[in-house]
């Protein structure tokens, strides 16, 4: 009796799990499907749309790569990710680490203060700064998005970093200081090396925050060979000829990656936005 | 402890080691950064909105609050007003019931855990505007796989079904199903976030509270209503704040999916401030219509600080 009992429990785990899992992931599975399906076979109302009525194919992977810039986008994201990663890192490693070790009270509220920042929402500020950037000089340009991502990544990695930063005992750089280290060469000789997983999660958050973003990209850059996967793939290749089999794709091939490595990370990034409400 | 070296070399040696110099100089550029481009520009929405600016025309001349009572006459913003409250509650509402049904789930030790944890946070982990192309796909006038599955199954499309005898249901034809499938895509989003932090807190919880309380003869919804949820209480606020903040401010889900559309039936506060502000190049009615987004942004940033003035003290 208690082990049907316990097999029905674990049967409604999984069925629980699976519905879940199926809402979760049927917009990516309906990728995967329409990438590799015939346009005959896509098209036909009578077909069942949930089975390969026909051999499936490479032409639409194949349209994508070479008939639309979807290479130029991907090569856009990687560029403006990896710009904001390096200004993150530049400007929230010494801010995390001087809030964290020197800070009193008042450094205390001034971290919640930078964090809070990250609420400001993008959409209340993409107006004023098109014109920011306009006076900048740098609209129509992949630096537009570069200069303003930090503006979200930089607080929130902030907040992050002060954390892991917090977590390392400061008896290590006592013992640097008395070793003969300057208080700074304690911070990047001895503190740096051992945040190195803490750095590496600012690193992927860093790329995933920019890659993710929409707003200001769509206000920002109209020329389409300037456009990043976000919002080249919804803009321009709806726009340019409607074919679905190729936007699937499209929309199918930067998600996979990212997911990947956000999943990896993501206890990380929960701790952040989490710190004190769990005791 | 910082003297050690300060008689053998110099001055240079002696900033390095000058905290008073060191925390303030390190902490500046991130101040900067933020002050210039998210303390100006908040600046700048607040004087836009009180002035004529338009991208032909960017002189400003002050006009008061017109932009403001322009805005308020307009039945559209009226309607975005009203869509982004309705969008927000009923996702975040759906949301925590449905994250506190797979946060439990997702607690317990099984094979394939990775796999499937993988599946449920892909809303959450893969780019919102492009996930949302999915759904734009599955939403299709014509070849929408829900609307295959319903005439299949008899409920759709003949002489006597239930859901009308047109062969498609247009889930963004029709307003109240466009709202429903905005609402649904939000859930979709925002369930993974706030089942990982749900999650977090579970396991924060001591094991032996929930076995005294099992020993007492607490059941299950008892144990749930009267030991976890309580306990949960503050995870669940920063939960639905952050589903509230990410919900609230969207703009990729409802520009994606319908353009506001039909006839402005999905506009919300971002996507008309968009529409306005930089397609038809009225910036200062669209930084109006964006500065509505604020107020509750201000409540929502105020609510944290409490929580966590209040884990600070305890």
């Amino acid at each position: 009796m208690a082990s049907f009992k316990r097999l029905g429990r674990l049967g409604s785990l999984y069925g629980v799990l699976a519905l879940f899992a199926l809402f979760a992931a049927f917009p990516f599975f309906w990728m995967v499907i329409t990438s590799f399906k015939r346009a005959h076979d896509l098209y036909t109302l009578e077909n069942n749309p949930f089975l390969f009525n026909e051999p499936p194919t490479m032409e639409h992977l194949h349209g994508l790569f070479f008939d639309t810039l979807f290479v130029k986008y991907l090569v856009n994201t990687v560029v403006v990710g990896i710009a904001v990663v390096a200004i993150t890192l530049v400007v929230a490693v010494p801010a995390a680490y001087s809030l964290a070790r020197w800070a009193g009270r008042w450094g205390e509220n001034l971290g919640i203060a930078i964090f809070l920042t990250y609420l400001v929402p993008p959409t209340l500020l993409f107006i004023p700064l098109s014109r920011v950037i306009g006076a900048l000089g740098v609209q129509e340009s992949l630096w537009s998005l570069i200069l303003v991502y930090p503006t979200f990544t930089i607080p929130f990695c902030t907040w992050l970093l002060m954390g892991f930063f917090k977590s390392i005992p400061q008896d290590i750089e006592e013992q640097a200081l008395v070793d003969g280290y300057s208080r700074f060469g304690a911070m990047v000789r001895i503190v740096l090396p051992l945040s190195i997983s803490g750095i590496l999660t600012v690193v992927v958050f860093a790329f995933t925050l920019s890659m993710h973003e929409f707003i200001y990209a769509l206000a920002f850059i109209s020329s389409s060979a300037l456009k990043t996967v976000s919002i080249g793939v919804p803009t321009e290749l709806v726009g340019e000829f409607f074919e679905w089999g190729p936007l699937m794709a499209g929309a199918l091939i930067p998600s996979i990656p990212v997911a990947f490595l956000y999943t990896l990370f993501l206890d990380r990034f929960i701790a952040g936005f989490t710190v004190g409400a769990i005791k | 402890m910082a003297t050690i070296k300060e008689e053998s070399t110099g001055r240079l040696t002696h900033i390095w080691d000058s905290e008073r110099v060191l925390a303030p100089v390190m902490i500046a550029p991130a101040i900067l950064y933020i002050a210039v481009l998210v303390g100006v520009p908040f600046f700048l929405a607040i004087y836009y909105s009180l002035s004529d600016a338009t991208t032909g025309d960017p002189s400003l001349n002050f006009v008061g609050l017109r932009n403001f009572l322009a805005v308020l006459n307009d039945s559209v913003f009226r309607r975005s007003l009203k869509n982004t409250f309705i969008f927000t509650f009923v996702s975040q509402l759906l949301v925590l019931v449905l994250a506190k049904v797979l946060a439990l789930a997702l607690i317990k030790e099984f094979r394939g855990k990775w796999l499937v944890r993988f599946l449920i946070l892909l809303p959450w982990t893969a780019p919102i505007a492009l996930g949302t192309i999915g759904w734009l796909w599955i939403l299709d006038s014509i070849f929408s796989p829900i609307d295959w599955v319903l005439r299949y199954l008899g409920l759709l499309g003949a002489p006597d079904a239930i859901l009308g005898t047109n062969s498609n249901l247009y889930w963004l034809g029709v307003p109240s199903l466009a709202m429903l499938s905005v609402i649904v895509v939000h859930t979709w989003r925002m369930l993974p976030l706030a089942t990982v932090i749900l999650l977090a807190g579970l396991t924060a919880i001591p094991q032996e509270i929930l076995d005294a309380a099992e020993v007492d003869g607490a059941g299950f919804w008892r144990r749930l209503f009267q030991v976890m949820i309580p306990l949960l209480l503050p995870i669940m606020t920063i939960a639905v704040l952050f589903g509230v903040v990410f919900t609230f401010t969207d703009i990729a889900v409802v520009y994606v999916l319908t353009q506001g559309g039909p006839v402005h039936s999905t506009q919300v506060l971002a996507s008309w401030a968009f529409f306005k502000g930089i397609e038809a190049g009225d910036l200062a009615q669209g930084a109006a219509v964006a500065l509505f987004l604020f107020p509750v942004m201000a409540g929502v940033a105020a609510l944290m600080l409490r929580l966590a003035r209040r884990t600070e003290v305890t």
